[in-house]
């Protein structure tokens, strides 16, 4: 083990921020869903890995610029969302069951991806991948910094939302207690319905980011389940700030385990920090 | 059960004469792969499905097996056969220290418990990956000699894991059936409670999750020899456990055989999807498939099938413990009311047989429970400032108050359900502040609920067997089934005794709470508000219960707002007010104290006192 100089230290507590900025992004929506609508989403890993794919498409084949492809997706993911939300609440699922039904979902949709766009690595090439500042001796790529950008201002404006907005407080109250809520006069489910469809846009959103910064192969659905989740429990269940925060603390503390012994070891540290949670906060999930 | 065992048995011996048929070796390979995952899912299901504490680290728990037969075999010359045992082993050792540690939080449950062994994975697989033993390159087994008692390597290795296959199937047949097993489905349903009427939850989960990864370490020594090149990335995935749990809870977690069932159908279906060239689609039916049952069958392929067959509900033992015949005496005998109050014979009777009550305490009028300065904070609330009281033995001493005075809290202190947070209770010689609620139900303490926790899962006769196989006597699970008869008879719930708790109405239900209570053969019985809620003539069969109880010998401690009540059953009486002992005495004397009527009713503005006698005191809510 021998200490890096300060620029690559420097390099790489910016790569951890921009990964955990990613981190947060996919955790935002399962941390709502599972703190406001007690659903495990495990979906929720598959739906990034959709959007991702279709950006892949959209991009590459269709030559649609990455961006754009965003105004497809959140509509579309909102609805398959909402779809999804429907048939989890009609049956009233328990939230282990809601784990289960939505990894039955993410074994559908990985043999899909695998079907469509088979088992092989995928990449985007876009025009964002050229681009990258200089600012002193660290390099910014663009993707990361569109990733940031959106991970800071989404988390951000929900935060706000859950606050400050009737909406928000609304969904609080009815996260707490549904049918109380509701003979105050919430309508419950129609909510539910819409945070589930915003859970399945901000998949889609992330699966946008995804592409923008990563290969894709469909069995890479299963590489960001522990991370992910690791953040979600570390920010706190519902917390809309959570992830990003927690993500940022996981990706830096990876990113520096990597530079500083090898990138092997990072994994440990971010799992010792959630079973670090689990044991010691539990009362926070 | 020994029915099951032999048929268990039969068929594992049965299937061990295959390999030497002389079929083609490819027959063997999908065996191979079935009895691999009908092991692993009946391993996992012996402390996540009879528990309720999904783990999903049982990759975790495999790969420390495989890898320990890796390193030994490969690294070490240690003969293949001798590291299986040392794969469980080391496997058990992990799992009962995760256990350790996390079973002590006691918010780790459920998702949490899930996540927890999830991450367990990852950090065991890192370190695995950057230590030697595997140094990232993973580690080959060749070269390993195989051991030869089958007619070919294939057959070798299909016998091994049906060895395994079956010896797991058996320990999850036993565990069933034993007190272990009954004491774990009760913490699956309601923790707190088992905990408080004697199963010593700690332990059974340790014991339980170490047994499971024992056993998984044994199946992944036998894996690694099998596939022979062991690698980090193909043995610690997230896939696995989730196959693991998705094989169980498609046939069912709550019987035995369910996961074995739930394994067989997934490797058919992957392997003829495999087979036929269309992975993909195999994938699809598989996530199709877990969708189905969880949405339509949530009890699994075994659990549906059990009740579509008439079996009793979760098929669980009752039809086991008495012969029908003597089920059929006994419901005839409980449905004519004048044999139940002429007193069928009742179990052991209550206080004199107790073990743990010395000669010179059985006289009446002793101190039986003396509680000295309690006092019980919930974060800063003071709910108990310091109470001190005593319970006469052969009394029944009623607990008075307003509404958030402390009286349910001083049953939940004095039974273990909470901890106290200063001052000590001392039980017939034996102090109970600051030991587990398990224990002081072996005591002889017994309480009901004011809201009535059965356990949802366990029929009317298995809820009032499992407090007298952990109470004081600890008797054995065929007598306890007996007893809990005679007990349903005692409180009328004869009738009822193979519906499900779901299925009681509240008078029921708080009768049932008597049942188990009684059933535990207590000397201190602690009952916590349970008339509330009854009728006028509920509350009077009650109180004749109650009488009929302490005629008996068992002390009572009585929580109650019916004054009607407490006036026609109380030797004495404690009134509590804000965490304190107001009054203590005669019920009529203290009842007409100015500060206890005050206490309950408000300062009077005019001389005008209302009789506290009056039926049903206002303040009940």
């Amino acid at each position: 083990m021998n200490l890096p100089s300060s620029t690559l230290l420097a390099q790489s507590i910016l790569a951890g921020i921009f990964t955990g900025a990613l981190y947060g992004l996919l955790g935002l929506g399962l941390s709502l869903s599972w703190g406001l609508l007690r659903q495990i989403n495990l979906a929720h890993f598959a739906l990034a890995f959709l959007g991702a794919y279709l950006t892949y498409q959209f991009a590459s084949y269709g030559g649609v610029d990455p961006m754009l492809t965003l105004l497809m997706i959140v509509p579309l993911f909102f609805m398959l969302g909402v779809a999804v939300h429907w048939v989890l609440a009609r049956f009233k699922v328990t939230p282990f069951n809601s784990l289960l039904i939505t990894f039955g979902l993410t074994i559908i949709i990985e043999a899909l991806l695998q079907w469509i766009w088979t088992a092989d690595y995928r990449r985007l090439d876009s025009s964002y991948a050229e681009h990258r500042y200089r600012v002193g001796d660290v390099f910014l790529p663009l993707p990361e910094l569109i990733t940031l950008g959106l991970s800071v201002a989404i988390s951000v404006a929900i935060w706000l939302a859950l606050k400050r907005t009737d909406l928000g407080k609304a969904l609080r109250a009815a996260a707490e207690d549904a049918p109380i809520a509701a003979a105050f006069g919430i309508n419950q489910r129609a909510l539910a319905l819409m945070l589930s469809g915003l859970n399945a846009a901000l998949a889609g959103i992330a699966g946008v980011c995804i592409a923008l910064s990563y290969t894709l192969a469909p069995s890479q659905i299963y590489t960001w389940i522990g991370v992910v989740f690791a953040a979600v429990m570390l920010g706190g269940l519902g917390r809309p700030m959570g992830p990003l925060i927690a993500g940022c603390i996981i990706g830096v503390s990876e990113a520096v385990t990597m530079a500083v012994a090898s990138p092997s070891w990072a994994p440990l540290v971010s799992f010792s920090l959630l079973i670090l949670v689990l044991l010691f906060r539990p009362g926070r999930a | 059960m020994r029915r099951s065992l032999i048929i268990v048995l039969l068929a594992g011996v049965l299937l061990a004469i295959v390999p030497y048929l002389g079929l083609p070796a490819f027959y063997e390979s999908v065996l191979y792969l079935i009895f691999h995952w009908v092991a692993l899912a009946t391993s996992w299901n012996l402390l996540s499905g009879y528990s309720g504490y999904f783990s999903f680290g049982h990759g975790a728990f495999y790969g420390i097996g495989m890898y320990t037969t890796a390193t030994l075999t490969s690294q070490f010359d240690v003969p293949f056969l001798w590291t299986l045992p040392a794969a469980g082993l080391c496997a058990a050792l992990f799992g009962a220290v995760l256990g350790v540690v996390s079973f002590r939080v006691k918010a780790v449950r459920g998702e949490l418990f899930a996540l927890l062994t999830l991450a367990a994975t990852f950090v065991v697989a890192t370190i695995v990956l950057n230590t030697p033993i595997d140094g990232g390159q993973g580690v080959y087994l060749s070269a390993v000699p195989m051991p030869e008692f089958g007619p070919s390597p294939s057959g070798t290795f299909y016998l091994l894991a049906l060895a395994a296959a079956v010896a797991t199937i058996v320990i999850a047949l036993l565990i069933y059936h034993a007190r272990f097993g009954i004491g774990l489905f009760a913490i699956h349903d309601d923790e707190d409670v088992a905990e408080v009427m004697g199963v010593p939850t700690f332990k059974y989960k340790v014991a339980a999750f170490a047994l499971s990864c024992a056993l998984a370490g044994v199946v992944g020594g036998i894996q690694a020899m099998f596939v022979s090149y062991v690698t980090t990335g193909d043995v610690f995935t997230v896939a696995m456990p989730l196959t693991v749990v998705l094989m169980s809870v498609l046939g069912g977690t709550r019987h035995w055989l369910g996961p074995a069932v739930g394994a067989l159908v997934i490797t058919l279906l992957l392997y003829s999807f495999t087979a036929g060239d269309c992975a993909v689609l195999g994938k699809v039916a598989m996530g199709v498939i877990l969708v189905g049952v969880i949405l339509f069958m949530p009890e699994g392929i075994l659990g549906q099938a059990l009740k579509r067959f008439g079996r009793k509900p979760q098929g669980r033992a009752a039809a086991a413990s008495l012969p029908p015949s003597a089920i059929n005496e006994q419901a005839r005998l409980a449905e004519s009311g004048a044999v139940r109050t002429a007193g069928a014979p009742l179990p052991h009777q209550a206080g004199s047989s107790s073990g743990a009550a010395g000669p010179s305490e059985i006289q009446s009028g002793g101190a039986l429970l003396v509680a000295r300065d309690v006092a019980k904070s919930f974060r800063g609330v003071k709910a108990l400032k310091g109470v001190s009281l005593e319970v006469r033995r052969g009394e029944i001493l009623g607990l008075l108050g307003p509404n958030g005075s402390g009286k349910s809290t001083f049953i939940n202190v004095a039974s273990g359900h909470f901890p106290a947070t200063s001052g000590s209770i001392v039980f017939s010689g034996q102090e109970l502040v600051g030991i587990n609620a398990h224990r002081i139900a072996r005591c002889g303490v017994s309480r009901t609920y004011q809201i009535p926790r059965p356990f949802a899962h366990l029929t009317v006769l298995e809820n009032v067997a499992l407090p007298a196989m952990f109470g004081a006597q600890l008797v054995e699970r065929q007598q306890a089934q007996e007893d809990a008869w005679r007990w349903l008879e005692f409180t009328g719930l004869a009738a009822r005794a193979h519906a499900l708790p779901d299925d009681l109405n509240l008078h029921q239900r708080k009768f049932l709470e008597f049942a188990r209570a009684l059933a535990a053969q207590p000397q201190l019985l602690m009952l916590d508000e349970v008339l509330s809620g009854l009728t006028p003539s509920e509350i009077d069969e009650a109180v004749a219960l109650i009488q009929r109880i302490r005629a008996q010998g068992t002390t009572i401690l009585f929580v109650e707002h019916v004054m009607r009540a407490v006036m026609a059953l109380c030797d004495r009486i404690v009134v509590f007010n804000q965490g304190e002992v107001l009054a203590e005495g005669r019920p009529a004397d203290v009842m007409a104290r100015p500060e206890v009527v005050s206490a309950y009713l408000g300062k009077p503005i005019d001389g005008g006192r209302e009789s506290p006698n009056a039926p049903g005191v206002p303040i009940h809510a």
